[in-house]
């Protein structure tokens, strides 16, 4: 690594005395407070503030429709066009989990189902959302497609048990979802 | 014994903490909050109000968050209270009120107005009116450095004793050029008393805005037939001004000396160790001295409660000199908005100026304020005196001195410091 | 009223006083010569001499003491508050003084007459004190015969008028008032404090550090 010496710069009698570099830093401030009253604070147009400052409200005003593509929220379970669970119960995204927020009952299918003897699905799928911390690690590792980070952020519940989603939770929240690889699509 | 006056003095004690500065400490607080979060394009507390939704209602009344100071004194009360093993105890216990104490005992000497007349009886807006008004602020103010230097020191622990140790030789730094500072100022007036230093400003103009005097505004020809050296006086005024303003700074721990308490070298300072309560005392007391610091600046540098502009005249009683019954009121809320602009003024220095080193504070303090508040002195003196000695002495024989003790003060301070300069490049 | 504030602020002092001595904990026993100070001062006030009482907390409670506490919170109080060596020759002593002071207390009381002391007559005799034919007069009033014609008494500058001396109208001196001695009594003063930073000083001329210094000890 270079090192740098930097001289310190001699500063001139009308410097030394420290009160107008006090009374510019003054006229900044007031300039910041006055913009900030009327609402024309920088960059208050693109982060959606309130008027005051750059702030945005949060209950009453959100963010949601600036939200990027790649927003990590609540993951949840997908189905695909036919309704069935896309889900196979590898229970990969269980190991991969960082902190251990997936818990997997592996099961199978029932066997009047038409493709019991092809695939199996979870019996139980929780994932514990006090735990999750959405780095989107189970999304990548799923090679069903079947766990997906939704746009949600607003997760809240009153006792611990609330914040555990199961499995009939994951796939309401999740809902359906098309165009992705199709391996057992008769269609196809 | 006549009962009277001892039950008007207990109204006005109870009137002026409990009804003026303890909910100015409680607002100035939300101010301080409001104004930081404003200049720095935030929105500061705006939510808690009244929470109508609890008893049905559609929507909250937050009024712009104005009672957010109630909220965190019910936190402060309700919080755990919490008391280290290793402390000790009694001198713990002791220092919060040490603290909060001297600055509530500050504010009787402060005019808050002029008189009212209620019920037949006189009543002086102020609770003592004694002929040393500002010694026995600056008195009282320097015993709250036991509380933050006890605080330090019983808690038995490293950061906060650093925090005690700085405020102590800080706050004992400034006294030097507080006390100093002032006296251009006494020799303007003549005389000790707030009350009387106030009546004075309000005939004869403000010590830092001297247009207008008992002959007229600036405009009219009498003024300037009577002004003598007032606007001449203004040089060594305005240096007091700067020097005394900074040095309260500096006493009140406020932001570019607030090294007792400063959060990233010792954690949080002398109240580390403090919760609950305990801690918003410490915060009462700072909130208070900065409030009565702001009073004391008004009070003899613009006028205190005086209108200003030759407007007082106008609430004079014809004749005697006597107020008119509703001059205190008016005064009152002269003097309230006042503190407030200056309390607004510390807010606003604190979120602009960035916190001083340790050892820069010491040599503002030692080397700069006093040289310069000793000197401050001198010109003062001269300025006062020339009309008595003529302008010959004043000329050849003042100026000289002057200049020749500023260039000994000038070259002594120099060679001290090239002495022992630390190299840094 | 005045009696039980006497009473009151006298026991103060004295309980401070007392616990100055009895505390083995040196900041206990600071904060109560403090205490003892404030009660002092609050006597004074009570006694109208604002400006004395004002300054007795200023100099002493709010300057001297703050240095002795500062001091104090850097030694190793531990070793100090272990400290038991018993000496009867301190015994011997702190029955001796007050023993003279009793028996002067006892010489002096029965002379002094069991009656309601009169009130002290302190404007009246301020206004003696000073402008007596400028009261007549009515033209350039001083400071203080204002304060006085308004019902104050004006201990502040009563003081400086003693201290200072006054000149009359036909420039005889009235008073002729402390000042020079003041000067000189400041000089000293002045002495006193260089003397004190020539003797503190350390020398550092050669570079290297002396044996003392705590900052030539190797880093453990």
């Amino acid at each position: 690594m270079a090192v740098i010496k930097l001289k310190r710069p001699k500063l001139s009698w009308y410097e030394h005395l420290y009160l107008p570099a006090i009374i510019k830093g003054l006229l900044i401030t007031f300039k910041h407070a006055v913009i900030s009253v009327f609402g024309k604070a920088t960059g208050s147009k693109e982060l959606a503030s309130s008027g005051l400052g750059v702030t945005m409200q949060y209950p009453e005003q959100k963010w949601d429709e600036h939200l990027p593509e790649y927003y990590r929220g609540i993951p949840a379970l997908v189905t695909d066009e036919q309704g069935r669970e896309r889900c196979v119960s590898c229970q990969l995204c269980e190991f991969i989990c960082p902190p251990k927020a997936i818990t997997i009952a592996p099961g199978e299918l029932k066997s009047d189902d038409e493709w019991a003897k092809v695939e199996k699905a979870p019996k139980a799928f929780d994932i514990d959302m006090i735990r999750c911390i959405y780095c989107g690690m189970c999304e990548e590792v799923c090679p069903e497609q079947a766990i997906f980070l939704r746009q949600d952020y607003a997760m809240t519940g009153t006792t611990r048990a609330e914040m555990v989603n199961d499995k009939d939770r994951l796939y309401q929240l999740g809902g359906v979802r098309e165009g992705l690889i199709n391996k057992w699509n008769e269609v196809k | 014994m006549d009962w009277v006056p001892l039950i008007i003095t207990g109204i006005k004690v109870f009137f002026f903490t409990f009804v003026v500065i303890l909910p100015l400490i409680a607002y100035s607080t939300y101010a301080e909050r409001r104004v930081c979060a404003i200049m720095q394009d935030r929105v500061g507390p705006n939510r808690v109000g009244i929470p109508l939704t609890l008893l049905g209602f559609k929507k909250d009344l937050s009024f712009f968050g104005l009672l957010q100071p109630l909220a965190d004194g019910l936190k402060g009360l309700f919080k755990q209270d919490l008391t280290p093993g290793h402390v000790r105890k009694s001198f713990y216990w002791m220092a919060p009120a040490l603290t909060a104490i001297p600055a509530f005992i500050t504010v009787c000497v402060i005019p808050f107005g002029s008189n009212v007349n209620l019920f037949g009886h006189d009543v002086k807006l102020v609770i003592a009116d004694i002929g040393a008004g500002p010694l026995f602020v600056f008195a009282i103010a320097s015993l709250s450095v036991y509380g933050i230097t006890l605080a330090g020191w019983s808690s038995n622990s490293k950061y906060p004793f650093f925090g005690g140790v700085r405020s102590c030789a800080q706050m004992i730094s400034y006294e030097i050029s507080l006390g100093l500072s002032i006296i251009p100022v006494l020799m303007v007036f003549g005389k000790l008393n707030l009350t009387d230093i106030v009546t004075h400003q309000s005939e004869k103009g403000w010590l830092l805005l001297p247009l207008w005097n008992e002959h007229g505004s600036i405009f009219s020809g009498d003024y300037w037939a009577h002004c003598g050296p007032q606007w001449l006086l203004l040089l060594p005024l305005g240096i007091s001004f700067i020097v005394f303003t900074t040095s309260i700074f500096a006493e009140t721990n406020r932001m570019p000396f607030d090294l007792p308490e400063c959060e990233t070298e010792l954690v949080g300072g002398y109240h580390t160790e403090y919760s609950s309560m305990k801690f918003a005392l410490f915060f009462m007391g700072e909130y208070a001295a900065m409030i009565v610091g702001s009073a004391v600046i008004v009070t003899i540098f613009f006028g205190g409660w005086s209108l200003g502009f030759g407007l007082d005249s106008a609430l004079l009683q014809t004749g005697e000199g006597a107020w008119k019954w509703f001059a205190g009121f008016i005064h009152l809320g002269v003097f309230l908005a006042k503190t407030i602009g200056f309390i607004i003024f510390f807010i606003w220095v604190r979120w602009t100026v960035p916190r001083l080193r340790y050892d820069q504070l010491m040599k503002l303090g030692w080397v700069v304020f006093f040289e310069l508040a000793l000197f401050n002195i001198f010109i003062a003196a001269l300025i006062i005196a020339a009309p008595h000695i003529g302008p010959l002495l004043t000329l050849f024989v003042g100026v000289p001195i002057l200049l020749a003790l500023a260039a000994i003060m000038y070259f002594i301070t120099k060679s001290v410091e090239s002495k022992h300069k630390v190299n840094i490049t | 009223m005045e009696g039980l504030f006497f009473y009151a602020f006298s026991g103060f002092a004295v309980i401070g006083a007392l616990a100055l001595v009895a505390f083995k904990n040196p900041v206990s026993s600071a904060m109560s010569m403090v205490a003892s100070f404030l009660g002092l001062a609050a006597l004074f006030i009570s006694l109208n001499a604002y400006f004395v009482g004002i300054i007795q907390i200023l100099v002493y409670a709010g300057a001297i003491m703050v240095l002795f506490v500062f001091i104090i919170m850097l030694l190793d109080l531990k070793a100090e508050e272990r400290k038991t060596k018993y000496n009867p020759l301190f015994l011997v002593g702190g029955v001796f003084i007050p023993l003279v002071f009793l028996i002067q207390l006892c010489g002096i009381l029965p002379h002094v007459p069991n009656a309601e002391p009169e009130p002290l007559h302190l404007k009246e005799s301020a206004r003696y004190f000073y402008d007596q034919e400028k009261e007549a007069s009515k033209e350039e009033q001083s400071e203080i015969h204002k304060s006085l014609s308004k019902g104050d008494l004006p201990d502040v500058n009563l003081i400086g008028l003693t201290m200072f001396g006054h000149k009359g109208d036909n420039e005889t001196i009235k008073t002729p008032g402390y000042n020079f001695p003041l000067q000189i009594v400041g000089v000293l003063l002045l002495v006193a404090t260089v003397g004190v930073v020539a003797l503190s000083l350390r020398k550092k001329t050669t570079g290297e550090p002396e044996p003392g210094d705590p900052d030539s000890r190797p880093e453990p």
